[in-house]
């Protein structure tokens, strides 16, 4: 008996690998996919002649952010043509990532690249780089303190000015109640935003926060969903990152909401999302300039002892991607630059 | 193959002994592992019912048992895992690592995502195994083998998500063929009486009475309440101790390819760092439905209710418009409750027997 319960599970297992070959060899998709997907032409320019260079990029994203993507896009291509070996680490921790760019000051890099979302736990580490002789530009995050951090140069978006900027063209759009959601709880830069956009609404209207858990899709479809049901004044929501604002979308659906749906940052299919209408705007503090110029500002420094921004910073955002120029940002975005 | 053991008979009963003494209808109610969970569930219904006007739509509750069920799907199998001895801290990030399998397969290889389901579901499967067959060989607690394939899914996630596709979330599948029918099983939505439920729903209370139908009805049940009561003297009995361990893995990594599946064709995409953070929800949505930390002990419906315990809270919070900078405090406060109920209920109700 045992035998020929063995012997009709093994028959079950190779019934089954038949029946997943022959689906195999029947069932490629004549829709969509890779083969549909355009062939990237990248942004690329030639290499440098220059020595050399080792550059360490140290950032605060968190896993799976898109949004880094394209920063990270704009640094490689940077270094790809100023002949320079891109070393990029993160860690969303202030403690681990001070450790992160500890490291590369060990390891006696020419350059550092730095995001500072925590400048009193990374301060200090990025002024030992600058003491032991390595140009630091800073980037992203860090926009207030980032002169007396020892960045010789900043690129960035000030996220109180962008925020400002969304809330006032939010107000000019007739909003009454914005719904600011915010993916991680304790983020100056999340904060900066939401608070920039009540700024800008002024009088014109009221801002409400909702944190979300940004690592469970489910849980932040229904967190805003029953925000939605639950304050039906609501007609305005603001996301503040692209993967957000994509899961929003179906939270209106669900709560049978009429508001309409903005976002801070970009990505390929938010930007389709801003084609097709669902969402109305995207402020964008165009990431890959940010990384790339990172890169490429500590190459002419290395290079030609150039400086950029002469002690400003130099802001990369906000500049809003809404229907009169997504068709043109859009091919960009395909290839991963926008 | 180890001989397939008949539950060893029991001994003819002997006379008056108060063990065997009829307890009331009532007092064996209580005594059940669930019981807390449900006292705690009915309690914090009436509290949002009360406090949260929202809350008492029934569209509301429909979003609750939404949210419920996606924790619900996970913390089924979970609950066997511990009640057969064992954890797995890898199932959070096991079900972004099948969604994310079954997506860069099809979409890489352009084949109908049903291709890319099933490799997915070979691959939940083996992980399910692997972390099973480690445990079994080993005897390392599988507290340390599943932390370990955590981290190791968790950068595999992103590092071949990164290598890939040149970015860290999944591309748009929901132009490939077979895409709507694969939609259509995995999550589905429908109306019943103006209500918009999702099947995931259905889905989770079909697998949670089909677990409670397998441990309540079953030899595979009596074997799994040995395994983790006592492993050796189950194995003294018969039992295929490491078979019942090793399937109990795979089990929570057929679910964790099933709730892979539902996110992915609900999303069209997956960001390569979900899932982390969820392993613990699923153990907490055991333990307060019943399951003891130390295995032998435990409820399949149990952790339905504490998963049912979880999606009130989480949302319940939201439909009383509390302060959000409170959010995390009154989640883990409302948990703590639940836990303080159940086990003051089950304490009262062990006494009485």
């Amino acid at each position: 008996m045992l035998f020929t319960r063995e012997r009709q599970r093994r028959s079950f297992v190779y019934a089954a690998l038949l029946a997943v070959a022959v689906l195999v060899l029947a069932a490629c998709s004549s829709t969509g996919g890779k083969k549909a997907a355009e062939q990237a032409t990248n942004v690329a320019a030639g290499k440098a002649n220059t020595p050399h260079y080792t550059i360490a990029m140290i950032t605060h994203a968190s896993p799976g952010d898109t949004f880094w993507d394209i920063i990270r896009a704009g640094a490689t291509a940077a270094a790809a043509k100023d002949n320079i070996t891109l070393r990029y680490s993160n860690d969303d921790d202030p403690t681990k990532q001070a450790a992160l760019i500890q490291d590369a000051v060990n390891a006696h890099v020419n350059g550092i690249a730095v995001t500072d979302p925590n400048p009193q736990a990374l301060c200090p580490t990025i002024q030992k780089a600058r003491a032991a002789g390595i140009p630091v530009v800073m980037f992203n995050a860090g926009v207030a303190n980032w002169q007396q951090c020892g960045g010789m140069s900043y690129f960035g978006q000030d996220e109180s000015i962008a925020g400002v900027a969304a809330g006032k063209r939010l107000a000019a759009a007739g909003a009454k109640h914005v719904l600011c959601v915010l993916q991680t709880q304790g983020q100056v830069q999340l904060e900066a935003r939401c608070a920039g956009v009540k700024q800008g609404l002024g009088s014109e209207g009221t801002m409400t926060k909702l944190y979300v858990n940004g690592t469970d899709n489910a849980s932040m479809l229904s967190s805003m969903a029953a925000k939605l049901t639950q304050d039906k004044t609501i007609d305005a929501v603001i996301t503040l990152g692209a993967p957000v604002a994509l899961v929003a979308i179906q939270s209106l659906s669900q709560a049978h909401s009429s508001a309409k749906l903005y976002t801070f940052d970009t990505n390929a299919e938010e930007i389709s999302k801003i084609k097709s209408g669902a969402v109305q705007w995207a402020v964008d503090q165009q990431p890959y300039l940010q990384g790339y110029e990172s890169v490429d500002s500590l190459w002419l420094y290395l290079t030609n002892g150039d400086v950029l921004g002469g002690g400003q910073t130099v802001l990369t955002g906000p500049s809003f991607i809404d229907s009169s120029n997504v068709a043109q940002v859009a091919t960009y975005a395909e290839r991963g630059t926008r | 193959m180890t001989q397939a053991a008949q539950p060893v008979a029991a001994p003819p009963p002997p006379a008056l002994d108060e063990r065997m003494g009829r307890r009331s209808g009532l007092a064996r109610l209580f005594a059940r592992p669930e019981a807390g969970a449900v006292a705690g569930a009915i309690v914090i219904y009436i509290f949002f019912f009360a406090v949260a006007p929202p809350f008492r739509y029934a569209d509301s509750f429909s979003s609750v048992l939404y949210v419920t069920s996606t924790y619900g799907l996970m913390a089924t199998p979970v609950a066997l895992l511990m009640i057969g001895g064992e954890f797995d801290l890898s199932a959070g990030v096991a079900v972004t690592s099948s969604a994310l399998t079954a997506s860069l397969f099809s979409y890489e290889f352009t084949t109908n995502v049903w291709i890319g389901v099933l490799v997915a579901l070979a691959e939940a499967l083996l992980i399910g195994f692997l972390n099973g067959w480690i445990v079994v060989k080993t005897g390392i607690p599988s507290f340390l083998v599943t932390l370990g394939t955590f981290f190791m899914l968790q950068g595999l996630n992103i590092a071949l998500t990164q290598t890939i596709t040149n970015q860290v979330s999944s591309p748009d599948i929901s132009t490939l063929q077979g895409y709507s029918s694969a939609q259509k099983v995995f999550s589905a939505s429908f109306t019943i009486a103006g209500v918009n439920v999702r099947t995931s729903v259905l889905y989770w209370i079909a697998f949670f009475l089909i677990a409670t139908w397998i441990l309540l009805r079953t030899r595979v049940g009596n074997w799994i309440f040995s395994v983790g009561g006592s492993p050796a003297s189950a194995r003294a009995a018969g039992v295929p101790v490491a078979r019942m361990k090793i399937s109990l893995f795979m089990a929570v990594g057929l679910m964790g390819w099933f709730t892979g599946m539902h996110t992915l064709f609900l999303f069209d995409t997956i960001q390569a760092g979900q899932g982390i953070g969820n392993e613990f929800v699923y153990i907490i949505a055991a333990v307060v439905g019943g399951c003891l930390l130390t295995g032998g002990y435990g409820s399949a419906v149990g952790a339905a209710i504490g998963a049912l315990i979880f999606g009130m809270v989480n949302q319940g919070i939201v439909y009383a418009g509390w302060n959000p900078d409170w959010f995390q405090f009154f989640v883990g406060l409302l948990l703590l409750g639940a836990i303080l109920l159940n086990t003051f209920i089950r304490r009262r109700a062990e006494a009485r027997i």
